[in-house]
This record gives structure tokens, C-alpha cells and sequence, in this order.
């Protein structure tokens, strides 16, 4: 296993740019999630990593070796296709030694080896079924088995439970952190599906446009987002956002929303007179008569145990998550209260948080 | 409930299955008659095959098999009789004729030359078709499109057109009457529908499969040996038909570039007409044992020339 590096990686077709300036690092062992709409260049680098496509810059190092113009089969990882990718000429335990057969391994040890495989991922009853034959879920076990039975310095994979239905698709995303449990293996992973990241990663990359948004954990990623794409693309329902004008000051603890005023976490820098918004996430708005910041009840969705109400305010729709008892109408005006510490502040312009005593409680905490 | 699938087409009904059913016998019939006759020709006695009204019940004779693989010369009844018992059945099939057997013909030799010209430039052509086509299929191939353009503009005019420059470039080239310079006017024609069906195949086989052997330490070829090429058995076979039944078939290069010793059997089968009288049964003969191979190969691979005939109408 190793860790993977990427520096100022970048790709261009012909005038198009797919990735631009990429920056992050894997560290060893880790399961890294890169997450974004489709488009936006995640499937490229991920491709670049595995050798599949050459970058137009920049660097890629595994282990510290730097690999940016090797062949894929001189780096020795292991990829796992959207489609899974396997021979339907071959059965199961064909598959799962092809990459044994191409080091020339004697044909015991690849039979040992494809069997302690297909034990681990509990396939090892299909062994001598066609591939053609297997469910979706099978399917993907075997392609799993084919990229971990070489014991590679890393696992790429490309939205490989995209064609699941979704019954099976959450059962592979516990055996797939199960089995990286285990295997501690430095994983690279894209998707474009938050719930598949939020629940795998240890770090996420959310890219938007070849661009890196936010790197970072999924709890970072969703308490502080970096922008407001990030906001925007991660949680279901997403963050609202509420306009607002004026300049910030260091040090202030209050802004003016639609005439009401709202406690924000302590702003750390100075922000000059611009258009901003506040990002409030759907739990943390309360129903409160006493709030100054008002609406009217548009439309509510029933979830069981919580209840998604659209309120509409002044500045558009903004969605709360609220407990399922609470009996609402439709039209009835409601007072909306805010936690005041798990609020985001963004410049509307370049779209970038601005920087917040959360943000400092986080470093705090991490260094203390 | 239901058991039917989810399918949108309706079922035929009974009424236009009968008139699709009359359609098909009928074509079947007007396609096979043709070669039942020639295959009823070929046990004919040569006084049968011409008589009026044609005769449909006979006493089958091996007469035309005879007269096919050999040579005769007329001799006087005298003469033959002189001779002793006959040593095998055409012996004295054709004695019956007052004529004794001179030698093996030309059949054979011409026979070995066609298996030999058409199988080499089908192996040929789908070799460089498959190459070619995977090449187009998976590489940035600069003017890609013209070039595609360029080999099928190939088969757009009619082959005779450029008989005589041909014709005249081998007899310079020392290829007229070879079996290699056959081999390759054949490939030289067939290679661009090789190519076109082909890359239509490659086409459809997805990338990744080689990505994922690439990545599995094998290299391009070697993906494309292990990867590619069993998921393309299908269209190659298809292609290697379409390629074989050209090259058995064709006649007018046949006739013009070949006259000795790489003579091929469609020009030589009807010179069988002028040796003795019009030998019908002999051609008949010659013709049948010529449908055999292409009969055997397109039965064995069947399955895949369907494939081939309807590729691209269905879509997983």
C-alpha cells in the first residue's frame, strides 16, 4: 500500500479544461472520496492516477515514486469500472487470476490466492459460474476480487455501485468500508452520490468545474463548507441561503437579515461592503413565534421521523427540517430561529465562506 | 395478472404470418430450385441433361463425376474390346461411349487453387481488417474520417474498370497466373468492407475491458489479444463469410489473370462445355462439388452471419 500525491495536475481537450490545478494527498490506508456532478472532471483524475489518460501538467506520485508518464501497468493499482469490466468469456475464477496470470504466477498460487479471494468477499461458492450469469451485487464482488487479489499499492474506483439498484448499493457501501476495514488499503474513490461519500470517505474532494471546491473530512465538509457550491451540493435537503448586504468586521456577532437581526459565530476578518449570504442547514432552523425573521408555510414533505417544511420568506424558499409532530398548514405564518453557532457566511461574488470563530474552534480543536 | 414481458412490439397475427410464411417459401423456392436443378444435372447421363421435355425422374449415373475428373479419347469399339475387364466404374462407364480414360483433368488442381486463394486472402483480409478496424476504433487517428472515406470510395467503382491496368501492372510484377498475386487483389478488395464491418464490432465491445487488462499488467496487444478478440469472434467470423464468398465466387479477375497455373475454378468449370459435346452433367458436377465448401463453412458459422446480416438493427 502506499500514499498517492497529486501536484498542480492538470488536463485540457483541446480548449476544454476537465481538470485544473489539483492539489490534494492520500495519505496511506486512507479511503479518499472524490465527489462532484458529472463533468467535473473527477473521472479524469481519477484516470490520470490510474495511467489511463496522460495529464497536459502537473505531477502524480505514488509512494513517493513520481509515475505521471508511466504505463498503467507499471504502477501497479487496481481499478474497478463503473460497468465492472469483466470478460464474459472467462467464469469467475478466470477473472479473478487474470491480473495473476500476467506476472507469470504459477497456476497453485493463482488458484490459493483467487480462493483465499473469494473467500474474504464471500463469493467463493460462484467460482466456476459464468460471469454473465450473476447478479449486480455478485458482479461487483468479482470485480472487487479481481482488483484486490494483486494486493496493489492502491484501489481506484469509478462510480462502481452506479448501476446497482439502490437496496443492493447501500448493502456493497458497508461491505466496501467493511472490507477497507480490513484491508486497510489507500482507496480512491468517485462518486457522485453524497450519501455513497458521507458514509465511506475519510477524506472527500468535492470538485465542481475541474476545480477543487473543499478538501477535507465529511464532517468539515458539511459543518464548514469552503463555498457555496460545496453548501449547495452536499446534504439533502441542501443549505439555504438567505441575502443579505453590508460590509463584516472582525470581531462582529450579529448581521441584519430581512430586517431581523441574527447572532452569527464571531467573524475573523474583515469583509468590505459587498452582497452576502447566510447558509443555514435545514436542522438548525427552529419554528419560533418571538423570531422576527418570518414566513409563510409553502409546502411541507412528510419523512417519518422528521418533516421537511418549505417556508417562503422575503428572499425565496428556504427549507427547515423540523420534528414530524408539529402540525403545520399550508399558508400559516411561522417565526424562524437559527442556531447561531452552526451558521456559514458566504461572499455572494467569489462565493467563499467567510471566515468565522467556527472555523478557529475547528483548527483549536484539532491542534489542542 | 399477467405473464407476459414487457414487450411493446404485438403479436403477429395469424394473417400476416401466413402471407409472411408464403413469401418466404416462395423466395426459398425460386432460390433453391436453381441449385437443385444443377444438382440433379450432375447425376444425369449427358443424353438425359438435354432432353425435351426435361426429365425429372432419371436413372441416376456418375457419369458427369467421371467426365469431370478425367480426361478421355475416342477409340474404336475394336480397340476397347481388346482392353480386358474395366478397372472401375468410370472405366466403364465411359467405355459404354467408345472412349477410354487419358488422365486426371485439370478439376482438382483448379479446385486446390480456389480453396487455396480464397481462404489466403479471406485470413488476409480479416487480419488486416481487424487490426485496422481496432486501430480506427480506439486510437486518435489523424484524418481518421477521410481515411475511413478513402477505403470504402475502394469498392465504389465497378472492380472491371481497373481490369486492364491490372492486368497490366502483373504481367510487369511477374504476378500474372500466381496464386500470391490473386491472394492479394482479393485482400486488396475485401479488406475495406473488412475494415468497415469491423471497426462497426470493435466499436461496440467497451473500452474498459482493455483498460482493465492494461492496468492488470498486460500490454495493448497483448489486452487486445487476451480482451478484444474473444468478444470479436462473432463479427469476425461474420466478416471472414462475407470476405470468402467474395473471393471463391469472383470470376472476371479469375478469367483474366488467370489461365494456367493458378487458374481458379470459376473460369475453369465452363470450359468443360467444349471438350466432346456439351457435357452438362460434367459442369453440373463441377459446380456442385464448388458449393460445397463455402455450404459447409456458412452452415458451421451461421449463427454469426445472422449477427453479421442484422448487426446494428437491435440494440441491447
Amino acid at each position: 500500500m502506499a500514499e498517492i500525491r497529486v501536484e498542480h495536475l492538470r488536463k485540457a481537450f483541446g480548449d476544454f479544461v476537465a481538470v485544473q490545478d489539483s492539489n490534494f494527498a492520500v495519505e496511506d490506508g486512507e479511503f479518499f472520496v472524490m465527489l462532484g456532478p458529472s463533468g467535473c472532471g473527477k473521472t479524469t483524475t481519477l484516470r490520470m492516477i490510474a495511467g489511463l489518460e496522460l495529464p497536459t501538467g502537473g505531477k502524480i506520485l505514488l509512494g513517493g515514486e513520481d509515475v505521471t508518464m508511466r504505463r498503467a501497468r507499471e504502477r501497479d493499482i487496481a481499478f474497478v469500472f463503473q460497468l465492472f469490466a469483466l470478460y464474459p468469456h472467462m467464469n469467475v475464477r478466470k477473472n479473478i487470476g487474470f491480473p495473476l496470470l500476467a506476472q507469470g504466477m504459477p497456476s497453485a498460487e493463482i488458484r490459493q490466492r483467487v480462493e483465499e479471494t473469494a473467500k474474504l468477499l464471500r463469493i467463493d461458492h460462484l467460482l466456476n459460474k459464468s460471469v454473465s450469469g450473476l447478479a449486480g451485487g455478485d458482479r461487483q464482488r468479482v470485480a472487487l476480487g479481481r482488483a484486490i487479489v494483486r494486493r496493489p499499492k492502491c484501489f481506484l474506483m469509478d462510480e462502481p455501485l452506479g448501476t446497482l439498484d439502490t437496496e443492493f448499493r447501500d448493502l456493497m457501501v458497508h461491505e466496501l468500508r467493511e472490507l477497507h476495514n480490513r484491508i486497510h488499503a489507500t482507496t480512491v474513490y468517485v462518486t457522485h452520490d453524497q450519501m455513497e461519500a458521507m458514509s465511506m470517505a475519510d477524506k472527500i474532494a468535492v470538485m465542481n468545474h475541474g476545480v477543487i471546491e473543499q478538501f477535507g473530512t465529511p464532517r468539515e465538509i458539511y459543518d464548514r463548507p469552503a463555498t457555496m457550491f460545496v453548501a449547495d451540493f452536499i446534504g439533502s435537503p441542501p443549505m439555504n441561503f438567505l441575502g443579505f448586504g453590508g460590509g463584516l468586521a472582525k470581531g462582529s456577532k450579529e448581521i441584519v437579515v430581512q430586517g431581523a437581526k441574527v447572532a452569527v459565530p464571531e467573524v475573523r476578518e474583515d469583509i468590505a461592503p459587498a452582497a452576502m449570504a447566510l447558509g443555514i442547514r435545514p436542522e438548525h432552523i427552529r419554528f419560533d413565534d418571538a423570531s422576527k425573521l418570518r414566513g409563510a408555510i409553502y409546502g411541507t414533505e412528510y419523512l417519518g421521523t422528521t418533516q421537511i417544511v418549505a417556508v417562503e420568506t422575503a428572499d425565496g424558499i428556504i427549507k427547515a427540517r423540523v420534528p414530524a409532530e408539529i402540525r403545520l398548514n399550508t399558508g400559516d405564518h411561522v417565526g424562524l430561529a437559527l442556531s447561531s453557532a452552526r451558521l456559514s457566511l458566504f461572499d455572494k461574488g467569489s462565493g467563499r465562506a467567510v471566515r468565522t470563530a467556527i472555523h478557529d474552534a475547528a483548527v483549536e480543536a484539532r491542534h489542542g | 395478472m399477467s405473464l407476459t414481458t414487457a414487450h411493446s412490439v404485438v403479436a403477429p397475427s395469424a394473417n400476416s404470418k401466413l402471407i409472411a410464411g408464403t413469401i418466404i417459401v416462395a423466395y426459398a423456392l425460386i432460390s433453391i430450385v436453381p441449385l437443385l436443378w444443377i444438382f440433379a444435372t450432375s447425376f444425369k447421363t449427358p443424353p438425359d441433361s438435354i432432353a425435351y421435355p426435361p426429365k425429372i425422374v432419371f436413372q441416376p449415373s456418375l457419369e458427369g463425376y467421371c467426365n469431370l475428373f478425367t480426361t478421355r479419347t475416342r477409340q474404336t469399339p475394336e480397340y476397347i474390346n481388346s482392353l480386358g475387364p474395366a478397372t472401375g466404374l468410370c472405366d466403364e462407364t465411359v467405355r459404354k461411349r467408345n472412349m477410354v480414360i487419358a488422365g486426371p483433368s485439370n478439376f482438382m488442381p483448379r479446385f486446390v487453387n480456389s480453396l487455396i486463394i480464397a481462404f489466403g486472402s479471406t485470413f488476409c483480409a480479416v487480419f488486416l481488417g481487424t487490426l485496422s478496424a481496432y486501430g480506427f476504433s480506439r486510437f486518435k487517428v489523424p484524418l481518421a474520417d477521410d481515411l475511413l472515406f478513402f477505403i470504402l470510395s475502394t469498392r465504389m467503382m465497378p472492380p472491371i474498370a481497373v481490369a486492364i491496368p491490372i492486368y497490366l501492372m502483373y504481367r510487369e510484377l511477374g504476378l500474372s497466373d500466381t496464386a500470391l498475386g490473386m491472394i492479394l487483389l482479393y485482400t486488396a478488395v475485401n479488406v475495406s468492407l473488412a475494415v468497415w464491418l469491423l471497426k462497426g464490432f470493435i466499436d461496440e465491445i467497451p473500452r474498459e475491458y482493455e483498460e482493465a487488462a492494461m492496468i492488470d499488467g498486460y500490454t495493448r496487444l497483448q489486452a487486445f489479444w487476451r480482451t478484444v478478440l474473444p468478444q470479436a469472434t462473432t463479427g469476425i467470423a461474420a466478416t471472414a463469410i462475407f470476405c470468402l464468398i467474395f473471393a471463391w465466387n469472383e470470376y472476371a479477375f479469375a478469367a483474366l489473370l488467370t489461365s494456367g497455373t493458378a487458374q481458379t475454378a470459376p473460369p475453369f468449370i465452363p470450359t468443360i462445355i467444349g471438350e466432346g459435346g456439351q457435357d452438362w452433367p460434367a459442369v453440373a458436377a463441377g459446380t456442385t462439388i464448388f458449393l460445397v465448401p463455402i455450404l459447409v463453412f456458412t452452415i458451421l458459422l451461421r449463427k454469426q452471419l445472422l449477427r453479421g446480416i442484422t448487426f446494428g438493427a437491435v440494440r441491447k
